[in-house]
C-alpha cells in the first residue's frame, strides 16, 4: 500500500468518525428532549416502604384505582403471580398515574402498546402515568421473571369511551 | 512389587502452557455443550411448544434449564474462553511462558467454582437466571461457587499483568506490542469491572444466603451487579475484537491497517465500558433520572470504538481482498477465503454485529428502552452480539487454535463450515422473530409462554414470528451438534503431528506504532487505568454512597 492510499483511508475514516460521532450527538438531543417532554412514562421513585408490610399497612394494603377530580390514581400491587387491583376501567383521555410496588420478589409492570413499562422492586414505590387516547383492552404483563407462575402473571386494564 | 512404568510420552513437556490453554478451552467448550442445548427448547417455547414435560425426570422447569442457559453460556464459557486466549496470545507474542503455578491454579479454581455451583443449579436449588435478582434466593452453593470461579479470573489478571511488567523491565523505552497490549487493557478492564459482582456476592448474597444476614437491598444488588453486567459484555467481546484485529487480517491474507487506532480503540473501551451500568436500570425506580441520563450519555461514547472497529476492520479486509486479486468496490468481498471455516466465522459474526449495534443504541436511548424493556426484543438483541458475533469468534479460533495446541488436525472441515453457516443464520432467523415479537406485541423475555394458555391467549396475533422460532430453533440445534462433533472429535483423536509446528497467525500493520505520538500516549496504562477508575468514582459514588448508607433490606424467597 503507497502513501497515496493510506492518505485516502484516512480521510475516509475521519469522514466516517465524524459522521458516527454527529449521529451520537443528535440522538443524545433526541433523547433530552423526549425526557423532558414526555417524561410522565418514566419510572420515578416516590418513597421506599417495608416490603414485608405491604400487605398490611399504607397505602398499597387497601390496592385500589381511585377518581381524583378529572383524573385518576391507581395504587397497584404486583405480587407472585398476579396484580391488585386484578383488573382496572379508565375513561378515555384522562390521566391515569399508577403507584406500583411489590410485597415479595420483582416485578414487572407493563402495559403493551403504551410506555408503561416498570421494574417493580420491593422496597421502592414507582410512579408512572399514561392518558390512554383510544378506548379498548390493554394487557398488563410482567416482564420479569418472578418464579414459576411468572408467564401467566397477566391483568389487563379496559379504557372506555 | 515389581512396577513397570512404560515411558509416556508429554506431548506438552516442551510447551506447559499449550496444555493450560487447551484445558481452558475444553472446558469451555464442555459448559457451553450443556448451556446450549437448553437454547433449542427455549426458541420451541417461543414457538408455543412445550417440551419441558418430557424433560422432567432431569430438569424441574423452563427457568431451570435457562438458568443454567445463561450461567453457563454467558458467564461461565465466555469467561474461560478469556481465560484460554487473552494469556496464551500474549505469551506468544511476547515469547514468554506464563507463570505455569498460577495458571494452574485459575484452571482448578474455575473448576471447582464450576463445579460447586453447578450442584445447586443442576438440583433445581438456583433457578434464579444468571442475574440472581434478590430476593429470590440460591442455595448458598451457587454463590460461592461463582464467587471462585469469577476470582479465578483476577488471577489470569495476575499473570499476564506479571508478563507485561517484565516486558517493560527488559525493554525500557519500547512500546508494548500489539497483542500483549489489548490483552492487558481487557484484563485491567474486568479487573474494575468484576468489583461490583464480587462486593455483590462476597459481601451480600453469600452471609444472607448462609442466614447470616436477614435480608438485602434489591435495588442495592441490581446496581452492583449491572455496575459489573455492562462490562461483561465487553470482557466477552474485547477476545473476539483481539482475533478480528490481530489474526483475521492475516488469515484473510492481508495486513492490519493500522496498529495505533487498534490501541485506541481499546482504550476508550478501558474508559467507557463500565460507568454506564444505569442504561440496564432505565426501568428502576429509586435512581434518578439525572443519573440516568448521564450514564446514556456515556453508553453513547461507547458506540464510538466499535465504530472505530468496524472501519479498521472492513478497510483491513479490503487490504486482504485486493491482494488476493479482488476488484472493483465490491469484488474485494468475493475474492477473501470464505471457504476457510475460521475466517467463515469472523466474517459472518462481524455481518450480525452491524443490526446488533444499531439495536444497541436504541436499548441504551433511555426513552426508546422503554418500549423494549424485558421484552424479547432484550435476547434478539444481544444474542446477535454474544451468541453470534463472540461465539463464533470462539468457535472460528477453535477451528485452527485445538490442532495448534495439540497437533491433531481438524476433523471434517467441510462440517466446521457448514456449522458456522448454520448457526448464522439460525441466529439471524431466530433474533429476527424476537425482535419483532418483542417489539410489537411486547411479548416478555423470561417466560416460559408456551405452558400458559392465558399467555397464549394473549400473544397469539404473533404466530407467524412464533414460527420462526421454531424454525431456527432447529437449525440452531443442528449447527450445535455439527460443531460439537468436530470440536470433540478434533481433540479426543489419537493421532498427533508436531512435525510441522505452526505460529499463531498473528498479522502485521500497515501504520506501525513505533513513534507514533497516538500510540505513545496510549501506552501510558497506570495513567489511563486512574482516569477509568476516576470516571467511574464520578458516574456511580454519589449514587453508591447513598444507596450503601440507606439500605432497605427484604428476606429472601424461593418461588420456584
Ligand atoms: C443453540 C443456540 C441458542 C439458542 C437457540 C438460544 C436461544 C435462546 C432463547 C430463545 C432465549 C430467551 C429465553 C427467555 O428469555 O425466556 C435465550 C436466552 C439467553 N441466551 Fe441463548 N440461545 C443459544 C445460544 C446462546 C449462546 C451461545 C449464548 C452465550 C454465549 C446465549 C446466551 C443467552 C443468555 C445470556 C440468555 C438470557 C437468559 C436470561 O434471560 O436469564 N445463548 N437463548
Ligand atoms: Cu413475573
Ligand atoms: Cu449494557
Amino acid at each position: 500500500m503507497n502513501h497515496e492510499e493510506h492518505a485516502v483511508i484516512e480521510r475516509f475514516e475521519r469522514g466516517w468518525l465524524i459522521f458516527g460521532v454527529g449521529m451520537i450527538v443528535v440522538f443524545v438531543v433526541l433523547i433530552a428532549y423526549t425526557m423532558a417532554n414526555f417524561g410522565g412514562s418514566i419510572p420515578v421513585g416516590t418513597e421506599r416502604v417495608d416490603a414485608t408490610k405491604v400487605r398490611t399497612e399504607g397505602q398499597f394494603a387497601n390496592p385500589r384505582l381511585e377518581q381524583v377530580g378529572n383524573e385518576y390514581v391507581a395504587y397497584v400491587q404486583a405480587f407472585a403471580f398476579g396484580y391488585s387491583p386484578s383488573e382496572m376501567r379508565v375513561k378515555r383521555g384522562r390521566k391515569v398515574t399508577f403507584y406500583v410496588t411489590s410485597p415479595d420478589v420483582q416485578h414487572g409492570f407493563m402495559i403493551e402498546r403504551t410506555n408503561i413499562n416498570v421494574q417493580v422492586i420491593p422496597g421502592e414505590v414507582a410512579r408512572v402515568s399514561h392518558t390512554f387516547k383510544e378506548a379498548g383492552e390493554y394487557t398488563i404483563i410482567c416482564n420479569e421473571y418472578c418464579g414459576l407462575g411468572h408467564a401467566g402473571m397477566i391483568s389487563k386494564i379496559v379504557v372506555e369511551e | 512389587m515389581a512396577v513397570r512404568t512404560l515411558p509416556r510420552l508429554d506431548a506438552y513437556a516442551g510447551n506447559p502452557e499449550k496444555k493450560l490453554t487447551l484445558y481452558m478451552l475444553m472446558l469451555g467448550f464442555a459448559a457451553l455443550l450443556l448451556g446450549t442445548l437448553f437454547g433449542p427448547l427455549q426458541s420451541f417455547n417461543y414457538g408455543g411448544l412445550d417440551l419441558y414435560p418430557y424433560l422432567k425426570p432431569l430438569i424441574q422447569s423452563y427457568y431451570q434449564g435457562l438458568s443454567l442457559h445463561g450461567v453457563l453460556n454467558a458467564i461461565v464459557f465466555t469467561q474461560l474462553m478469556a481465560q484460554a486466549l487473552l494469556v496464551y496470545f500474549p505469551a506468544r507474542e511476547l515469547g514468554y511462558r506464563p507463570n505455569m503455578t498460577l495458571a494452574w491454579v485459575s484452571w482448578w479454581m474455575a473448576f471447582v467454582g464450576l463445579a460447586i455451583a453447578a450442584i445447586p443449579l443442576l438440583l433445581n436449588a438456583a433457578s434464579v437466571l444468571y442475574t440472581f435478582y434478590a430476593p429470590l434466593k440460591a442455595h448458598w452453593a451457587f454463590y460461592v461457587g461463582a464467587a471462585i470461579f469469577v476470582l479465578s479470573s483476577w488471577v489470569s489478571v495476575y499473570i499476564v499483568l506479571q508478563m507485561w511488567l517484565r516486558f517493560r523491565r527488559e525493554n525500557p523505552g519500547k512500546i508494548t506490542p500489539l497483542v500483549t497490549y489489548m490483552s492487558l487493557i481487557h484484563w485491567l478492564m474486568w479487573f474494575l469491572a468484576s468489583l461490583g459482582l464480587v462486593v455483590e456476592v462476597a459481601v451480600f448474597l453469600i452471609p444472607w444466603s448462609f442466614g447470616w444476614i436477614e435480608g438485602v437491598d434489591p435495588l442495592l444488588m441490581r446496581t452492583l451487579f449491572w455496575y459489573t453486567g455492562h462490562p461483561i459484555v465487553y470482557f466477552w467481546l474485547l477476545p473476539a475484537y483481539v482475533v478480528a484485529y490481530t489474526i483475521l487480517p492475516k488469515q484473510a491474507g492481508g495486513r492490519l491497517i493500522s496498529d495505533p487506532l487498534a490501541r485506541l480503540a481499546f482504550l476508550m473501551f478501558l474508559l467507557f465500558s463500565i460507568p454506564v451500568g444505569f442504561h440496564h436500570q432505565f426501568a428502576d425506580p429509586g435512581i434518578a433520572p439525572g443519573w440516568k441520563f448521564v450514564h446514556t450519555v456515556l453508553t453513547m461514547m461507547v458506540a464510538v470504538p466499535s465504530l472505530m472497529t468496524a472501519f479498521t476492520l472492513a478497510a483491513s479486509l479490503e487490504n486482504a481482498g485486493r491482494a488476493r486479486g479482488g476488484k472493483g468496490i465490491l469484488g474485494w468481498i468475493r475474492a477473501l477465503p470464505w471457504n476457510n471455516p475460521s475466517v467463515l466465522a469472523l466474517l459472518l459474526g462481524l455481518l450480525a454485529f452491524i443490526p446488533g449495534g444499531a439495536g444497541g443504541i436504541v436499548n441504551a436511548s433511555f426513552t426508546l428502552n422503554q418500549a423494549v424493556h424485558n421484552t424479547t426484543w432484550i435476547p434478539g438483541h444481544f444474542h446477535l452480539q454474544v451468541a453470534t458475533l463472540v461465539t463464533m469468534a470462539f468457535m472460528g479460533t477453535a477451528f485452527w487454535l485445538v490442532p495448534h495446541l495439540t497437533g491433531k488436525p481438524l476433523v471434517k472441515p467441510g462440517l466446521a463450515w457448514a456449522s458456522m453457516w448454520l448457526w448464522f443464520i439460525g441466529m439471524f432467523i431466530m433474533t429476527f422473530a424476537l425482535h419483532w415479537m418483542g417489539f410489537l406485541w411486547g411479548i416478555p423475555r423470561r417466560a416460559h409462554i408456551a405452558e400458559s394458555p392465558a399467555a397464549m391467549a394473549a400473544y397469539q396475533d404473533s404466530l407467524p414470528w412464533m414460527v420462526m422460532n421454531i424454525i431456527s430453533g432447529i437449525i440452531l440445534f443442528v449447527a450445535a451438534i455439527f460443531f460439537f462433533y468436530v470440536i470433540f472429535a478434533t481433540a479426543l483423536q489419537a493421532k498427533r503431528d508436531f512435525s510441522e509446528h505452526q505460529e499463531i497467525p498473528f498479522t502485521e500493520a500497515v501504520s506501525k506504532p513505533e513513534g507514533n505520538a497516538l500510540a505513545l500516549m496510549t501506552d501510558r496504562v497506570w495513567f489511563w487505568f486512574g482516569v477509568a477508575a476516576v470516571l467511574i468514582l464520578v458516574a456511580y459514588g454519589p449514587v453508591l454512597l447513598q444507596m450503601f448508607t440507606n439500605l432497605n433490606p427484604v428476606p429472601g424467597m424461593r418461588l420456584w
